[in-house]
């Protein structure tokens, strides 16, 4: 029988993931992994983590990680690719370490037009802290810390990354994507390569915004979770292209 | 060797490139903004990178990725700032990151004075950040000593794979003196030196789980962690404190000084050693570890008193004399604070209050 699929080597056989069921981590991380393979690159790959269930793989990538101080993923990526422009440094980041507490150093690597890809993961909440509220998380949207729900005049409004990110003038390249259908994440695995493909060419910041699921808090089955992002995050969070250049 | 005129921030970031620092973050304050500035002119013409950072967090993280990737790397920073690094320092303690830096102290608590001061001896030598992690800490208390010190630190943080922090102060860093710098080292050795951290650095390795680079500021498993611990622990018992004793054997009166201040001390020392005043001098040259020892070469049968002399107020210093003293001869203090620099009048009033007693 021709093998017509198998796992990609970049991830380990023998660790596990620790993602719950329905998570998309394990998804894009596959992702990733595969783009990795493809276009020849995990010698070279240097993928600098952010804190939360973001950091969950660490043990079972089989390629170059560090894990950043909680937000700090962008600094330190432009730390390493500017000492080793050689490498292909990417930040892996949620949320909360990309969108709050690292406001500061992801708008200015965005700025500055850092040569590094950013894969940020947008679920709308705090998954490895048990559900609190973030900043993309959708005005209602239930949260431990917010348990009314998101409510506009006391916590604002979600924040759209790609969009605060295209009033720049030097990022190269901004997209949003999504994990919830097959032809979704085949558009995912192509941001991703285009995203290092510019990194290749020198072409400056990148990032890939994926829409995503936390099931467990959500409080919803893996599928119902699905319909959620197609029913409320999508109209909050339109995919597509931002910015190209 | 030729000498030359320098301001004490230049020299420090001179004798960083010259030790190989390529890579230099930082973010300014007052009273050490003469350093980035160094940097930024300088890094470029040896074909190091300088970066403005948009924060004293970010310029410690850039420092944190740019050291993991194998570069000798470097940030500095006064007192506030020092503190908002605290936790980068304390992300590379933990993931065994070489890197240096300084921190030109001033007046505190919070954003204190921009005058010199000696505020942040809890700060460099207990508690740099959470986690309990230690650091040699280097006490300069002239130029050349910054410079001698700043190019010895990197070996230092290299060899130990730990953060090392110049502790300087406002007076050391602003002020000019005749220096003798140390030898450029060749792009050859800093290639050499790069090439060394290759296994660890996280730069890519052929895909291979056992010969990843994994750089990990925590682990997993508490065991693993645990083990990390006490590792740790034992490299920095294995370090071996730095000191000047001077003029202690017959002193009845002995000072207790680091950084500017003992230097303004060994000044009084010869001053009033010619007035047939017993004084003598214990300068510990890194304050961390702390020259405990040096303590036990008093004459506690002549000592009148050990006299603390430091620019902060609480005392910070005095707490590790007295561990050193334990108790053989009272210990009296001479303190300023708030940007004040330590006055030789003030020291000889002190040494002469206890001589007279």
């Amino acid at each position: 029988m021709e093998k017509v699929y198998a796992r990609t080597k970049t991830i380990q056989d023998d660790k596990v993931s620790g993602f719950c069921p329905g998570c998309m981590h394990s998804t894009v991380i596959k992702l990733i992994g595969e783009v990795l393979e493809e276009m020849n690159l995990v010698e070279k790959a240097a993928c600098v983590l952010g804190i939360g269930c973001c950091g969950l793989h660490m043990d079972y990538i089989a390629y170059d990680n560090i894990t950043a101080p909680h937000g700090r993923a962008c600094a330190v990526a432009t730390g390493m690719k500017r000492s080793n422009p050689d490498s292909l440094v990417f930040t892996y980041q949620g949320d909360g370490d990309f969108a709050s507490i690292g406001l500061a150093e992801s708008i200015s690597a965005a700025n500055r037009g850092e040569n590094i890809t950013v894969i940020f993961i947008n679920n709308g909440i705090y998954g490895m802290t048990g559900g609190q509220m973030a900043p993309t998380t959708l005005i209602g949207m239930k949260a431990s810390t917010a348990p009314k729900g998101r409510i506009a005049e006391e916590h604002g409004y979600p924040m759209h990354m790609c969009e605060i990110l295209n009033q720049l003038t030097a990022p190269a390249y901004l997209e949003r994507t999504s994990c919830n259908t097959p032809q979704n994440v085949m558009k995912t695995k192509k941001a991703i390569q285009k995203a290092f493909q510019n990194q290749l060419d020198g072409k400056g910041f990148s990032m890939v915004e994926i829409v995503t699921s936390c099931p467990t808090n959500w409080g919803l089955e893996p599928l119902d979770a699905l319909t959620y992002i197609e029913e409320k995050m999508l109209p909050e969070f339109p995919l597509g292209v931002v910015r190209d250049r | 060797m030729a000498r030359v005129f320098m301001k004490g921030c230049e020299a420090i970031a001179e004798a960083a490139v010259r030790a190989g620092c390529r890579f230099f973050a930082g973010y300014p304050i007052t009273p050490q903004n003469e350093i980035p500035e160094y940097f930024a002119r300088r890094l470029p013409e040896v074909g190091g990178t300088f970066v403005q950072g948009e924060s004293e967090v970010a310029s410690i993280n850039m420092v944190y990725g740019a050291a993991s990737a194998g570069t000798r790397s470097m940030t500095s920073s006064s007192s506030p700032g020092v503190a908002l690094k605290s936790e980068g320092i304390s992300y590379c303690a933990s993931a065994r990151i070489p890197m240096v830096y300084a921190n030109i102290s001033r007046g505190g608590p919070g954003v204190g004075s921009i005058q010199p001061a000696q505020m942040d001896y809890f700060q460099a030598t207990k508690a740099s950040g959470n986690g309990g992690f230690r650091m040699r800490v280097f006490a300069p208390s002239t130029v050349q000593e910054a410079v001698d010190m700043t190019y010895q630190a990197f070996d230092y943080a290299d060899q130990d794979r730990n953060p090392v922090l110049i502790l300087a102060d406002g007076v050391i860093g602003t002020m000019m003196e005749p220096v003798v710098l140390p030898d450029m080292k060749s792009d050859e050795e800093i290639a050499a030196i790069k090439e060394s951290k290759k296994s660890w650095a996280c730069i890519g390795h052929p895909l291979d789980y056992a010969n990843r680079a994994w750089i990990q500021p925590g682990q997993w498993s508490t065991i693993v962690q645990q083990k990390c611990n006490e590792e740790a622990r034992d490299l920095y018992a294995s370090w071996e404190p730095e000191v000047e004793e001077y003029q202690v054997e017959d002193a009845e009166i002995v000072i207790a000084a680091y950084g500017i201040s003992a230097r303004i001390s060994k000044s009084v020392v010869d001053m009033l050693r010619k007035e047939g005043v017993l004084v003598g001098l214990i300068r510990p040259k890194t304050v961390y570890p702390f020259p405990y020892a040096a303590f036990d070469h008093i004459n506690y049968e002549k000592c009148k008193a050990v006299l603390d002399v430091e620019m902060s107020i609480p005392a910070q210093f005095v707490e590790d004399v007295a561990a050193a003293v334990k108790e053989r001869c009272p210990i009296e203090t001479c303190l300023c604070s708030g940007g004040n620099i330590m006055s030789r009048e003030a020291v000889i009033d002190a040494v002469k209050k206890i001589n007279e007693k």
